[in-house]
Order: structure tokens, then C-alpha cells, then sequence
């Protein structure tokens, strides 16, 4: 039915929330654009939005730039893989083994408040290469709240439901397979959304230390190299890539868990 | 008068038995948990794990000469460093430097958190309680927030490059960070109230400053102290990465400083102080999060 | 004194000699969640005396809760009218806002859990700005200790059974002098036991201020020993069914329950509830919030 359908759409588009953000969006976009030629002080050293709009225009085209945006991206997936494929293992095996928990949870608080980029000096010295010790950064970022977020998750599942399935006559292998990798499944998401975010921040930072290529080296030389509307594209472009990294993640977060969706 | 002798001696008598069956009872409770936790393995094993990392860094840096890991200090190096009265690279817990260093970079933390506080928090509970706002503001802020904070480094400086300090960059990229923790979860938590508590307030002739200040308020509280730890936590993340790009003083200049002049056990130091300041901060807060919502115990 | 503005001679003399009239007069509602319609209720009509005790039931969606929503100001409705003592309070156009005429205790508890029992009586007094802080709480103390809650003053709500805090609420209503207190099923999840304490504690509460209550549940025995008057309503839309008049005297005893009337009663309460019942269970309803 067609008409339905348009009602739908009609409403959630042109709704007075929809209108409202839209307005405030247009007019910070204003006020900025007014602050930079009027000289207001402090936020008017920032690059005007007509201004970022025409760099933009110059930058879409350049190879270069999309390289550094592929560079960046790669150590993100290289260190976030990474800290799944250690963190989710690690977790869950301290979430059904109690001595692993008692022996691993006390040094891993321990390391957890160091943050991250405070290793990379000691990265650097340790790993032969720039780009492996910048993975074993960004690692180490995502790591803990993998780590933590699972074993949250496992600690909430429903003692109910473990001893439902023990009452059945479940196998140890079927209880973990079967229950609680299920249950803790969307903590294990949440873990990977916001290390996600954590990761995008330590590649930009790593790369503006120590790095000669990636987004954050791109906008810091901008910066260096007098070229400033180029520094908030570089910042856009991190922004949007962070952003769609992270929805991809909830998206693929809600297809593994078909039975956390509200009707 | 015989009688009543008798009778109050016996009236005595029960009392003094149950109260101290009472006390003894307490005692004997504290001493079964005492034991029960001597005798419950989680302390042990905790020291294992933590005492098999401080072994594994020295055998993997000291014991053992493996190729790279013989490049890193190991813990008796760091440790006689640390402690001695006359350091080799100059800082030692004898050495004012290093507290120097510790009081610049809590010094900017705390100014970094208390603007966050004083920003985020109240913008969260507008955002929370009134609709309207939150429709115009919501959107800018999730706009800003994907950028990392430390994307903001060059901006920040160029910012305010007006004025002469080189402190304002520093604070301002810790107050981001902070700032987005702090107003974010402040807004979930003025969420997190059940309609109901609304409804009743409303019923029992509450006017909206009154909602305001006694029910979106303390209603958010649980979760306003935990966005207030993760931004602490975040603002000492983005603190160290600033102070090791731009910064003269602070444990993040301290760590890239070493690492330049090659002092590397500074370097771990720093690391290990940067960590226990950082869970210092979180437990402070954490505490006084406890004090102030007695309710949630 | 709210102004008069009543069609029926009646409603005037009852309106002008006491306070807690409620008129329900044809009212509709229809829900639109999701761009389905729900029709809550159809048509529905009853006069609520003063100081009369009235108990609404029927089985869960029939429609109840909106009807106390609707009088306690929390929606509107789609047709009809409700007035209290002659005050419209609720049309298809207007609602009147939520206030202290008339008071809700709900159905899993609404204490504030950030305050103490003592703080959570005073809150009204003090928000309608009736009295001071140090004067609400002298009030809130000596009320607790008439209702027999005097230690429970300084706990947090937490800390209390679901029975002490449900107690707490009705002491919280109660203080403010409401014209009607509204019950939404506020002793539902309680178990057997506890839920006879509790309604006796109403029903000493009830005799001591006489304000017109309006009490929803799905417990036949509990309407039956609490009401005046039972409305039966239908399962959706919701229609009052049938009125049954329960003409035990007051105070109450809990020995009522065994009496050959009071299972009388219950025989025809069932029979109408009953058909109800099922077609509500067939049809699969979920509640309505």
C-alpha cells in the first residue's frame, strides 16, 4: 500500500526534530563563517567553511590524499583485528575460568591506566619497524575495552539460563558455544564500537608523533605547512571514517544478534 | 522487698547473656569472613599474576639478553633509578623535577576536568530534560564528537595562537575529551529515569523547577559520576598525547623527552606514574560518587 | 472552592457538600502507536460519588489504566468528557494538568529511590509551597507515625520491603489532602500475604480521610474487599460491563472474606469477569502502557 508508506516517510523526514537540527547545523555554519570574516578572536583563526569547501574541491582529486586515508585505515584494521582476535579469546576464558580471571584481571588493571600513547616510545624502541610499533599502539588502545566489555558481558548473562541448560544435561563445550558465547555476544559489539572509536583516536595521534604518512600525519602537515583549510578536511575525513567504521561495526553488531531487535 | 530483689535480679539476667551473645555472635561472624577470605584463592593468585608480569619483564629484559627485548629497561634498572638519591637522568622520587612534572599535568587534568563539568554536565541535563533543546543541540555535538580529540592538535594551537601561553592548546584538547564523556552520559542518565518517577512528580503539584532539581537531577547522578570517571580517564589520554607533541613540562613531555635523549628508564617511570595518577583520579571520584548517592548501596 | 460548571442537578448538590466527585461521561480513546489505531475505550460512562471507594476490573488491556490516565491527567482522550466535582478536567481538546486534587500511587512504585521515606512524604507540601521544609517534614513524621511507619522515616526506599514502600506511597498521597486517590494495581506484584496487610493498611487509611478512591486491578477477591462499588469493565474496547454494589460495613475485617455474602459476590463477579477473560486471553492483548 503505497500510501501508508509515504505518511511514513513524510514523517520521519520533515518532522520538527528533523527541521530543528537542520536549522542549528545551517547556523553554526553561519556563525563560523561570519566569525572568520569579522576577525572574531580566538575562533576566528579557524579556516571559514567557504574556504574548507574549495580546499576540499582541490583535495578530492589528489591521490595522495586518498592514500594516506587507505594507510590510515589499514593500521586501524591491522590493530583492531589484532585486539580482537587476543582481547575476545582472553575474556572469554577468564569469564568461564575462574583461576585465569584471579590470575590475569589484577595485571591487566595494573597496565590498563597507562594510556596508550604513553607506549610509544617504548613501541618504537622494541619493534624494528614505525608501522609495527604503531600497531602494537593502537593494539594495546582497543585491547582493554575488548578485555572489559566481554567480561562484563559474560558476568551479566542470567545465572538462570546457565542452569536451564545444565538441567538439560548440556557438555561444558555446549554450555559455552551454545549459551554464554550467544549472551555475551552483544557486549562483545559495544566492546568492539567503542574500541573502534578508541582506535581511530591512537592512529591519529600515533601518526602525528611518529609518522610520515596516514590522516593524522596529513593534517598535522598541513598545519606545519601553512596550509589550513586543509586541516579541518583532514579532520572531516577522519571524523567520517571513524563514524562509518563504527556503524559498520553496530551493523554488523545487529545482524549477529537478531533477537535484540524491538518490534 | 525480698521479692522484688528476686524479681529484678531475674529480669537482669536474660539481658546480659543475649547481649553478649550478641557481641560474641559479631565477632565470631568477622573472624569466619576473615577467614573465608584468607582461605579463598583470589588475593594468591592475583599476587601470582601480577608478581609473573614483574618476573616476566625482568627475565624477557635483563635475565635473558633476547635481541630486542635487551633494548628496553628492565625493572631492577628502573627501580635503582627510581630510588636513588642521585639519579642518573635526574629524576627520582629525590628529585623536585619530577614532582614538577606531575604537578603540571595534574594541574592541567584538573583544570581540563572542571570546565568539562561545568559545561557537559549541565548541557546534558538540558539536552535531557527539554526536548526542544536537545533537538537543536543533539545534532552539533554528534556532528563534532566522531573527530578524535587529538585530531583537534593543530586546530587548538592555531586556535589560540592569539595568546602567548602554550598551556591553553594543552587543557583545551584534555576539555574536549572530557567534555564529550561528561555530557553524553549525563544525557543517558536524565534518559535512564523511568517515566514513572515524572508522572508522580507531576501528580504531587511540582512545578518544572522542582522536576528540574529534584528528580532529573539526582536522577542522572549514577550516571553523570560514571561519564565524570570515563572523562577523566579520556582526558588524561588526550593530555599525554598533547604534552608529547607540544608541551615544556607534564609526565607526557617527560616520556618523549626521554625517549629522545635516549633515558629509557625515565621513560617507564613516567609510564608507571602516569598510570597510578590516572587510577587515582578514577578512585577519587569513584568515591566520592559513593558519598553523595547513599541511596545506591 | 473550584468553580461550578456542572449540566446535572445531582453532580451541583453532591459537588457543593463534598469534594471528590468524579463524572466519566461517554468516553473514548483511541491509541495510535505505530500508525495502527487501538480503540482502549468505547463509550464509557459512570458517576463516582464523594468519599466513595470504587474498584475498576477487568482482565489486563481492557482499558482500565487509560481510564485512570485520563482522570489523572497523564493523556487525553478522543471523545467525551471527565469532570471532577464539576471541574471539566479532561476533553478531547484539553487536559488539565497532573496535580494534587488527584493523586496516583503506581503499579511497581514511584517512591524516589534518591530520597529518604521521610523526604518522599514531605515532597509535596513542599513543592506546592505550603509549607516550609522543616514544617513538611514535622508533618511527614507525625503522619508516618499514625499510619504505624514511624521507623521507617529515614531509610531509603531500597532498603524497604515492597509492602513498607507501597505503604510509604499512599502516606506520600495522603499528606497532600488530594480530592481522589488513584490506584493503578499498586499491590499487583506483591505476594498473597503481604498484599492482605497492605489492603488493610488502605482500607484503615481510607477510614480515617474518606477521600473517593479510584483503585484498578485484576484481583476479584482484592475488589470485592476493598470497594464500595465494582465496575466490571469489558476486555477491548473497555465498556463498564456491570456495576456490582458491595454493601459490607465499614471498618472492614479481614473475616469478611468467609462470609456467605461476600462469596455470593464473588460468584457474580466471576461470572461476568470471566467471559471476559477469556476473549481478552484468545485475542492475545498486551498491555497498554
Amino acid at each position: 500500500m503505497p500510501i501508508p508508506k509515504l505518511t511514513k516517510l513524510r514523517k520521519a523526514v520533515f518532522n520538527p526534530t528533523m527541521r530543528r537540527g537542520i536549522i542549528s547545523i545551517v547556523g553554526i555554519l553561519a556563525v563560523w563563517e561570519l566569525g572568520r570574516r569579522l576577525h572574531v578572536p580566538f575562533f576566528g583563526a579557524v579556516p571559514a567553511p567557504s574556504e574548507v569547501v574549495g580546499a576540499a574541491g582541490d583535495i578530492i582529486g589528489d591521490r595522495k590524499f586518498w592514500t594516506h586515508g587507505m594507510t590510515s585505515f589499514t593500521r586501524v584494521l591491522v590493530g583492531f583485528l589484532a585486539a580482537q582476535f587476543i582481547g575476545i579469546p582472553l575474556g572469554l576464558a577468564m569469564a568461564m575460568n575462574r583461576f585465569t580471571n584471579q590470575l590475569i584481571f589484577p595485571p591487566l588493571e595494573i597496565l590498563r591506566p597507562i594510556p596508550p600513547l604513553a607506549w610509544v616510545p617504548t613501541a618504537i624502541i622494541f619493534w624494528p619497524t614505525t608501522e609495527l610499533s604503531i600497531a602494537f599502539v593502537i593494539f594495546l588502545g582497543a585491547f582493554f575495552t575488548v578485555v572489559l566489555n566481554v567480561l562484563r558481558g559474560a558476568r551479566s548473562i542470567d545465572e538462570r539460563h546457565v542452569r536451564a541448560a545444565a538441567s538439560f544435561g548440556s557438555r561444558r563445550s555446549d554450555l559455552f558455544w551454545k549459551i554464554v558465547l550467544p549472551a555475551t555476544l552483544p557486549s562483545i559489539f559495544t566492546g568492539m564500537t567503542v574500541g573502534m572509536g578508541i582506535t581511530w583516536e591512537v592512529v591519529v595521534a600515533a601518526e602525528m608523533i611518529a609518522g610520515k604518512s596516514g590522516l593524522g600525519y596529513f593534517t598535522w602537515a598541513s598545519y606545519v605547512g601553512g596550509n589550513y583549510p586543509q586541516i579541518i578536511i583532514g579532520m572531516i575525513s577522519i571524523g567520517i571514517a571513524g563514524y562509518l567504521s563504527s556503524g559498520f561495526i553496530r551493523l554488523l553488531g545487529k545482524l549477529a544478534t537478531p533477537w535484540q531487535r524491538r518490534i | 522487698m525480698l521479692a522484688a530483689v528476686d524479681v529484678s535480679a531475674t529480669r537482669q539476667q536474660p539481658s546480659e547473656p543475649a547481649a553478649q551473645r550478641k557481641q560474641v555472635g559479631g565477632f565470631i561472624l568477622a573472624l569466619f569472613r576473615l577467614r573465608h577470605e584468607l582461605a579463598s584463592s583470589a588475593p594468591y593468585v592475583g599476587l601470582l599474576g601480577v608478581g609473573g608480569l614483574l618476573l616476566l619483564w625482568y627475565l624477557l629484559t635483563e635475565f635473558f639478553d633476547i635481541p630486542r627485548f635487551n633494548k628496553l629497561p628492565g625493572p631492577v634498572a628502573v627501580w635503582t633509578e627510581f630510588t636513588s638519591p642521585k639519579p642518573t637522568f635526574g629524576i627520582s622520587i629525590y628529585t623536585p623535577d619530577y614532582y614538577k612534572h606531575i604537578l603540571w599535568s595534574v594541574w592541567r587534568v584538573t583544570q581540563a576536568f572542571f570546565w568539562a563539568t561545568l559545561l557537559g554536565v549541565p548541557l546534558g541535563l538540558f539536552m535531557g530534560w527539554k526536548k526542544t533543546f536537545r533537538d537543536y543541540a543533539f545534532p552539533i555535538v554528534e556532528i563534532v564528537r566522531p573527530i578524535p580529540v587529538l585530531a583537534w592538535v593543530p586546530l587548538a594551537i592555531l586556535i589560540f595562537s592569539g595568546i602567548a601561553s602554550r598551556e591553553a592548546p594543552i587543557v583545551f584538547l584534555a576539555f574536549l575529551a572530557a567534555f564529550f564523556a561528561t555530557a553524553l552520559n549525563t544525557l543517558l542518565g536524565v534518559e535512564s529515569i523511568d517515566e514513572v518517577y515524572f508522572r508522580a512528580a507531576r501528580c504531587l503539584g511540582s512545578k518544572p523547577r522542582h522536576i528540574f532539581w529534584r528528580i532529573v537531577l539526582p536522577g542522572a547522578l549514577p550516571f553523570i559520576f560514571t561519564g565524570l570517571q570515563i572523562g577523566v580517564g579520556v582526558a588524561w589520554f588526550s593530555l599525554v598525547a598533547a604534552e608529547m607533541v607540544s608541551g615544556e613540562y607534564g609526565l607526557g613531555f617527560l616520556i618523549w623527552d626521554s625517549y629522545v635523549l635516549s633515558q629509557f628508564q625515565v621513560i617507564i617511570i613516567a609510564m608507571v606514574t602516569l598510570g597510578v595518577i590516572g587510577y587515582a583520579f578514577s578512585a577519587i571520584i569513584r568515591i566520592i560518587g559513593r558519598l553523595l548517592m547513599r541511596w545506591t548501596a | 472552592m473550584p468553580p461550578l460548571a456542572s449540566s446535572s442537578p445531582t453532580t451541583d448538590t453532591i459537588a457543593y457538600c463534598a469534594r471528590g466527585a468524579i463524572s466519566i461521561r461517554n468516553v473514548t480513546k483511541i491509541y495510535d502507536p505505530d500508525g495502527v489505531n487501538v480503540l482502549a475505550v468505547e463509550n464509557c460512562s459512570v458517576e463516582i460519588a464523594p468519599g466513595e471507594f470504587c474498584v475498576v476490573v477487568g482482565p489486563s488491556g481492557c482499558g482500565k489504566t487509560t481510564l485512570l490516565n485520563a482522570i489523572a491527567g497523564f493523556h487525553d482522550i478522543t471523545a467525551g468528557e471527565i469532570l471532577l466535582d464539576g471541574r471539566v478536567i479532561c476533553t478531547a481538546t484539553h487536559t488539565a494538568e497532573p496535580g494534587a486534587d488527584r493523586i496516583v500511587v503506581f503499579q511497581n512504585g514511584a517512591l524516589f529511590p534518591w530520597s529518604t521515606i521521610l523526604n518522599n512524604v514531605a515532597y509535596g507540601p513542599i513543592v506546592q509551597g505550603k509549607s516550609r521544609a522543616r514544617e513538611a517534614r514535622r508533618l511527614a513524621e507525625s503522619l508516618l507515625g499514625e499510619l504505624g511507619l514511624a521507623e521507617i522515616g529515614g531509610r531509603y526506599p531500597n532498603e524497604l520491603s515492597s509492602g513498607m514502600r507501597r505503604r510509604a506511597e499512599i502516606a506520600r498521597a495522603l499528606i497532600n489532602d488530594p480530592n481522589v486517590l488513584l490506584l493503578d494495581e499498586p499491590f499487583r506484584a506483591m505476594d498473597a500475604l503481604t498484599k492482605g496487610v497492605a489492603q488493610e493498611f488502605l482500607l484503615r487509611a481510607y477510614d480515617r480521610v474518606r477521600k473517593t478512591v479510584f483503585f484498578i486491578t485484576h484481583d476479584l477477591e482484592e475488589a470485592l474487599f476493598l470497594a464500595d462499588r465494582v465496575l466490571v469493565m469489558t476486555t477491548r474496547p473497555g465498556r463498564i460491563k456491570q456495576v456490582l454494589n458491595v454493601d459490607f460495613e465499614r471498618p472492614r475485617s479481614f473475616r469478611v472474606r468467609a462470609s456467605r455474602r461476600y462469596l455470593e459476590l464473588k460468584a457474580e463477579v466471576f461470572e461476568a469477569v470471566r467471559e471476559e477473560a477469556i476473549k481478552a486471553f484468545e485475542a492475545g492483548e498486551r498491555e497498554l502502557t
